[in-house]
């Protein structure tokens, strides 16, 4: 015990060297402080108290003041604070509401000096004067800050924070009377340290609690603030109000502040809650930490700087039981981590890129995308500075705009306007999407939805005679019996399959083309023809009796034969149309045979390949009124992820919401919610709000649906007396008036109502629509320049 | 059933207005409604007084309805509609149907309806609050009415539960209305589990899950374990309950959902307390809250009597207050003393940890009341499982409430960050409210003014949270005894812990002199203490669980 008590007078090299180390604590440390000298810290908790010597390789534990066989809670400590000028002072605040201060140089175990019981709350803080030695102060729970001079046995001042508990006090370190303290409730106060009646000056720093404050070592009129708010905010003191000139946005609470010696603009923080990591800030650079250390595996509860002028050094307590040591080297530095490039796209393709200036000028040369026709380079230059570490970096910006013809996505905004999803019959509202689809030369669409509407329509209500026809002609051959189902499904794989990608292979598969165009037309035929549905399938029925007949022979014949032919068939069909370059069909439709055209060389070469016909003839039975319409599900399913992996997810949706109960239980909720989800966020990209509220509302996903549903509130002010109205309608509280009054006419406005959100002011829409048109004043009369958009 | 539906919520929706015409126009078109259901029916309940408990079919509808102008006529803060739809009810009765009349007396079984109905009119604040309710839901709850004691209070309180169950928020509405069920029925809640059963159809719940927690998607399922431990012995949990929940591959809760989740639990095991504290009734438009019987001699509803609440009690009262006359000076007397004498004998460390302990194993032995097993009623137990688990006296058989550090784990410095961060505006909201709830103080004690009450709510407010095993190292536990009595800890004990065993007896047997308005008063500190307790521990498993 001899031996401990004398450690605390050794040592006073002023070398400070060692590394990343730490030491294991027997219980949850709540604060540390270090000597002046920097060879010891203190770690305080509710069940620690004791001293390590910091030593080039470890820590070495010098002194246990936990003494006594039943430890009171005086020894439960909320905060520690070695004195600064005496290094044998040490002062704690216990959480039951003592102050107590320890004399290491006292010769007996017990170090305990002096004990002051006069708040009546947990005392949050203590201060030392940085340069007076008798002079402690403390802040508590119950409101109170005192002082105290240590040669009396009571406090010689109190200062009342009017109720609201004292979180932080911080003597300041240039202003001799001067110290601040942090509320609960958000504010700061400065005080003067001769006069306990009044604050000095107060201000709101935060929402919430200001866990911690702490003053600038050098510069004399900085505050740093740290809140619940996640916030660190540092105030410039000189001026007359305090004027905040850095904020720091971090992820969780701040608990700790602490300023970086030598570097006036770090800072180091501690979070409270969540968060376990120790940052480093650059207060100019808010956005990404400049150093962090994660070494704590539980909430770090304090931290200190090792030396008061030695930036390389970090002292961090942690509720894991640990004391660390953190070599500033050994920090990890996010900033290197962090991608140096920035890109990202417009909603109409163009491209914005930024990147250090070194990067983009080496091949500046090049014109780095051959589609983009300008490039406007920004260059950002930061001026050079001494005493900052960062590397210096400027960086650049390039817009890309792309080709005005080549990538527009005008389609996609005439489709979603002019599509129909709902209110009619579901053959109507096939057609009308066809036509639309047609009109903007999207063939392969239109056929879809044509195809759609042919497979799902009610067969009682179409006028079929064409297939009922055909059937009859082939008299007893009941083509359906001798087909077992699979069979059928992956024939029909096959047809889709084609179909959907006839925009595709029209380009490079010459040799698939007469099929391809022999099925799509025939489809197109149909729709041409479409004065009635009947006789077009009866046509169509008629021109495929050959085939058929002879198809049902060969079937008949050889069943097992036919079985394997046909899916081999498909799938090489596939496979090749699978290698396409997979442009996107609008772009390639302008060069697209003009169906008409197409539908003639369909005409001449529908008899002539063996390949489509066996297709075709497969396709005969799809317009048996016998087939149920959940037939076709596989196959539509696949189309729509074919459709919505191609990117055209308004096809997806759109047929999703046409088809209705018909399809929606054949594909997984997820992947229907998922299609919705990016439909509507492309919808509100292109502001067609009126869409995409109503793809929401014809929605069967519950997830989607309720999206509309959210996000409902508005708040407003009451245009009289400019509060913000808390009544459910449209009378204020306050002033007891109808806030929805016109300013123009200035009678009570039902319906649409529109309201400057600067001033409050607002009336029917189109009187504020005209008065703006002719004038930029507020129409009632309060000066404000009102914008109407 | 779902055109019904539809069309009886839009009905009564006109009535939230706060446009005269527009409500006159509401109740314009519920007369017509009402007069032509009439017809339809024709003379027939005339002639044939079938018993109108069974209700048949076509009639039940019409019933409804008609309670439901009972509720307003005696409810609505509108004077207007009130009177509108008196006279209509009138008008049915005339035509010779039977009409509802309310059981029980006004809000409260405890206090009377005039105290209570006389405060709207009075303070204009509470008048407001009142009609903003009424119009965000289409009625006033028996709750807020007698909250409406303290309006700022309310205030806070209807924004937070109105963000709880109607705003954005990461759980779906008919769950929230199905966790706010499962925590009431834990603590037999009849009251809260009628309101919110109906709430849960409105919003378009399954009809089938009402039928027990069995019939619940597994995800609520889970949640039971977690509902149960809260509500009684929350002390116990772990950060591996939480980790059950997440971890539950497809059925899992996100951490969001399950802050959402656990406050509403809270929420609804605290407002238990406060409905048993206040013994309020059921809504008059709710089951039992109305008959259709004509008034007979027993005067008294079945629950009335079940706990032993009889007309004997009033005669009791009176006498008892004349004894009881120096109980407020003689509690203003010793906080006086505590207050001067702090600093005269400065208790030992030890000896405030022996006091706290005391204090904390006392409470275990405060005998709530008789301990015969009440039976759940019938269709409130299968909203959970496991009805015999409750609030157990642990020190009898020698188990412990572990003890909490208040300075470790406080809901300003860290249940709040927790909250906000996974919930957005809810730490902010409760912070709020148990703000106001803990401040709230007009200075009186019965008939004294200015009187500083802050050290009695401390007190109470420590002893719940002592009850829970919370301590607070700078409160010396001493205190409490100076300043609680026997008959006020019972009461405070049996509502926090088991509250639907709360008797009008021992709510009027504490603090005799004081008034009505007061003792509601205490109850919300009860409340917000209690749900203050309950979700420290339910947040700080959270974050053990996170770190």
């Amino acid at each position: 015990m001899e031996k401990m008590s004398r450690v605390t007078t050794a040592l006073s090299s002023n070398t400070i060297s060692g590394r990343t180390m730490f030491c294991h604590l027997d219980a949850p440390a709540n604060a540390i402080s270090v000597c002046r000298d920097a060879t010891q810290v203190v770690v305080a908790g509710r069940n620690i108290f004791k001293i390590y010597g910091l030593e080039e390789e470890q820590f070495v534990e010098k002194l246990n003041l936990r003494v006594g066989r039943k430890p009171s809670l005086n020894f439960s400590c909320a905060d520690v604070m070695w004195h600064q000028m005496e290094e044998n002072l040490l002062a704690t605040a216990a959480t039951n509401g003592a102050v107590v201060t320890w004399n290491l140089g006292k010769p007996s175990r017990n170090k305990q000096d002096q004990l002051f019981t006069e708040h009546k709350r947990t005392v949050n803080k203590v201060c030392f004067h940085p340069t007076e030695v008798y002079m402690l102060l403390s802040g508590s729970q119950d409101g109170f800050m005192k002082c105290f001079d240590l040669r009396k046995k009571e406090s010689v001042s109190t200062f009342s924070g009017q109720s609201e508990s004292v979180r932080d006090v911080q003597f300041s370190m240039k202003d001799y009377f001067t110290f601040a303290a942090s509320f609960e409730n958000g504010n700061v106060q400065l005080w003067d340290i001769r006069r306990p009646d009044r604050y000095e000056r107060m201000f709101t720093a935060h929402t919430g609690p200001v866990f911690c404050c702490d003053w600038h070592p050098d510069d004399r009129g900085w505050l740093a603030t740290g809140g619940r708010d996640k916030m660190v905010k540092v105030w410039d003191m000189t001026t007359n109000r305090a004027k905040e000139i850095y904020c720091v946005q971090t992820i969780a609470s701040v608990a700790r502040v602490k300023w970086r010696p030598e570097r006036k603009f770090h800072l180091a923080t501690c979070s409270m809650m969540v968060d376990h990591n120790i940052y480093v800030w650059d207060i100019r650079r808010p956005f990404i930490p400049f150093a962090t250390f994660e070494e704590h595996k539980d909430v770090t509860t304090g931290i200190v700087w090792r030396h008061q002028h030695d930036p390389h050094f970090l002292l961090s307590g942690s509720k894991d039981s640990t004391l660390y040591q953190h070599m500033f080297k050994d920090a990890t530095r996010p900033v290197d981590k962090a991608n140096p490039e920035g890109l990202c796209f417009g909603l109409l393709g163009d491209l914005a890129f930024a990147a250090k200036e070194s990067l983009i000028s080496s091949d500046a040369n090049r014109k780095p995308y051959p589609g983009g026709d300008r490039r406007y380079p920004i260059f950002f230059f930061k001026k050079p500075d001494p005493t900052e570490q960062f590397a210096h970096v400027s960086s650049a910006l390039s817009v890309f705009e792309t080709d005005l013809d080549s990538n527009r996505m005008d389609w996609f905004v005439k489709t979603a306007q002019l599509y129909l999803l709902s209110g009619k019959p579901f053959a109507e509202l096939c057609d009308h999407n066809a036509k639309v689809a047609q009109e903007l030369k999207r063939p392969q669409v239109s056929t879809t939805w044509t195809m759609l509407r042919i497979m799902f329509s009610d067969p009682a209500n179409l006028t079929t005679p064409g297939p009922n026809h055909n059937l009859s002609k082939l008299g007893t051959l009941p083509l359906m019996n001798s087909f077992s189902m699979k069979e059928m499904g992956s024939g029909m794989g096959t047809e889709s399959r084609l179909e959907r990608s006839k925009g595709d292979s029209r380009q490079d598969n010459i040799h698939l083309e007469p099929g391809n165009s022999h099925i799509s037309n025939n489809n197109e035929e149909n729709e041409e023809t479409e004065g009635s549905d009947g006789q077009a399938e009866y046509m169509f029925g008629d021109a495929e009796l050959d085939d058929d007949d002879l198809y049902s022979v060969e079937h008949d014949n050889q069943t097992e034969e036919q079985e394997y032919a046909l899916p081999q068939e498909a799938f090489q069909l596939r496979h090749e149309i699978m290698d396409n370059p997979s442009a996107p069909e609008h772009l390639q439709q302008d060069k697209a045979d003009s169906p008409h055209v197409s539908g003639n060389e369909a005409e001449v070469t529908c008899l002539t390949p063996i390949e489509s016909f066996s297709l075709i003839s497969i396709s005969q039975p799809l317009y048996s009124p016998h087939l149920p319409a959940s037939f076709f599900c596989p196959i539509v399913r696949e189309m729509l992820s074919y459709y919505a992996e191609q990117g055209d997810v308004q096809m997806a949706v759109s047929v999703l919401i046409v088809l209705g109960d018909r399809i929606r239980k054949e594909i997984d909720d997820l992947t229907q919610e998922h299609w919705y989800m990016s439909y509507i966020d492309l919808l509100q990209r292109f502001e067609l709000w009126n869409v995409s509220n109503e793809v929401i509302k014809l929605s069967t996903c519950s997830a989607i649906t309720c999206l509309n549903q959210t996000s409902t509130t508005l708040h407003i002010n009451c245009s009289n007396c400019k509060r913000p109205m808390s009544n459910k309608g449209w009378i204020c509280d306050r002033c007891h008036q109808c806030a929805s009054v016109c300013a123009v006419c200035h009678h009570v406005v039902k319906g649409l109502f529109v309201w400057c959100q600067g001033c409050s002011h607002g009336g029917h829409l189109e009187h504020m629509m005209n008065w703006l048109k002719s004038s930029a004043h507020c129409p009632a009369g309060c000066g404000h320049l009102c914008e109407y958009t | 059933m779902e055109v019904q539906d539809q069309e009886s919520l839009g009905r009564w929706d006109g009535l939230g207005s706060r446009d005269v015409s527009s409500r006159t126009e509401a109740m314009e078109n519920i007369c017509q409604d009402v007069m032509r259901k009439v017809e339809a029916i024709g003379p027939m309940p005339a002639l044939a007084p079938s018993p109108p408990a069974s209700g048949s079919p076509p009639n039940s509808d019409l019933n409804d309805i008609l309670a439901h102008l009972l509720m307003l006529s005696k409810r609505c803060p509108f004077e207007d509609v009130k009177e509108q739809c008196i006279r209509l009810l009138q008008a049915v009765q005339d035509l010779g149907v039977r009409i509802p009349r309310p059981l029980g007396n006004g809000p409260s079984r405890f206090i009377p309806e005039k105290e209570i109905l006389q405060v709207s009119k009075v303070d204009a604040r509470t008048q407001s609050i009142f009609e903003d309710a009424f119009a965000a839901l289409g009625r006033l709850d028996n709750i807020s009415l007698v909250m409406g004691f303290h309006p700022q209070y309310l205030e806070s309180f209807l924004r937070t539960q109105h963000y709880l169950l109607q705003m954005d928020g990461p759980l779906s509405l008919h769950y929230r209305h199905y966790i706010g069920i499962m925590a009431a029925a834990r603590h037999q809640c009849s009251y809260l589990v009628n309101l919110h059963v109906n709430d849960f159809l409105q919003v378009g719940g399954d009809p089938k899950w009402l039928n027990g927690l069995d019939e619940a998607p597994q995800k609520l399922q889970q949640l039971g374990e977690l509902n149960k431990i809260l509500a009684h012995r929350p002390w116990l949990l772990t950060k591996e309950h939480i980790e059950r929940l997440l971890k539950a591959e497809e059925h899992s809760w996100s951490l969001a959902e399950l802050i959402h989740a656990v406050v509403l639990l809270t929420h609804y095991h605290s407002l238990a307390s406060f409905t048993f504290g206040c013994g309020i009734t059921p809504e008059i438009h709710c089951n039992g809250g109305h008959t259709f019987r004509p008034p007979s001699l027993s005067q008294y509803c079945m629950c009335d009597i079940a706990n032993g609440n009889g007309h004997a009690n009033h005669h009791d009262d009176l006498l008892g207050n004349q004894d009881m006359c120096g109980e407020v000076e003689v509690l203003m007397e010793r906080m006086k003393q505590l207050q001067e004498c702090r600093d005269d004998e400065e208790a030992s460390q030890e000896e405030m940890a022996t006091r706290f302990e005391r204090e904390k194993t006392e409470s275990m032995l405060v005998v709530t009341a008789e301990d015969e097993e009440c039976v759940p009623s019938r269709d409130i137990s299968r909203h959970f499982e496991d009805p015999s688990y409750g609030y157990k006296d642990f020190s009898r058989r020698g188990e412990h409430v572990p003890t909490f550090r208040v300075q470790d784990y406080s809901w300003e410095d860290h249940g709040f960050s927790l909250v906000n961060r996974l919930y957005p505006d809810v730490g902010q909201m409760l912070d709020e409210k148990f703000q106001m709830a803990y401040n709230l103080t007009y200075n009186t004690m019965a008939t004294h003014k200015d009187v500083d009450t802050s050290m009695l709510r401390r007190a109470i407010w420590n002893y719940i949270h002592c009850m829970f095993g919370i301590r607070y190292d700078d409160y010396d536990y001493g205190e409490i005894n100076q300043l609680l009595d026997r008959s006020f800890k019972i009461y405070i004990k049996t509502m926090v812990c088991s509250p639907e065993k709360t008797t009008k007896r021992m709510y009027e047997s504490f603090w005799r002199q004081f008034q009505h308005s007061e003792k509601v008063h205490v109850n919300l500190l009860l409340m917000e203490a209690r749900m203050q307790a309950e979700l420290l521990y339910a947040l700080r498993a959270i974050t053990r669980y996170m770190t």
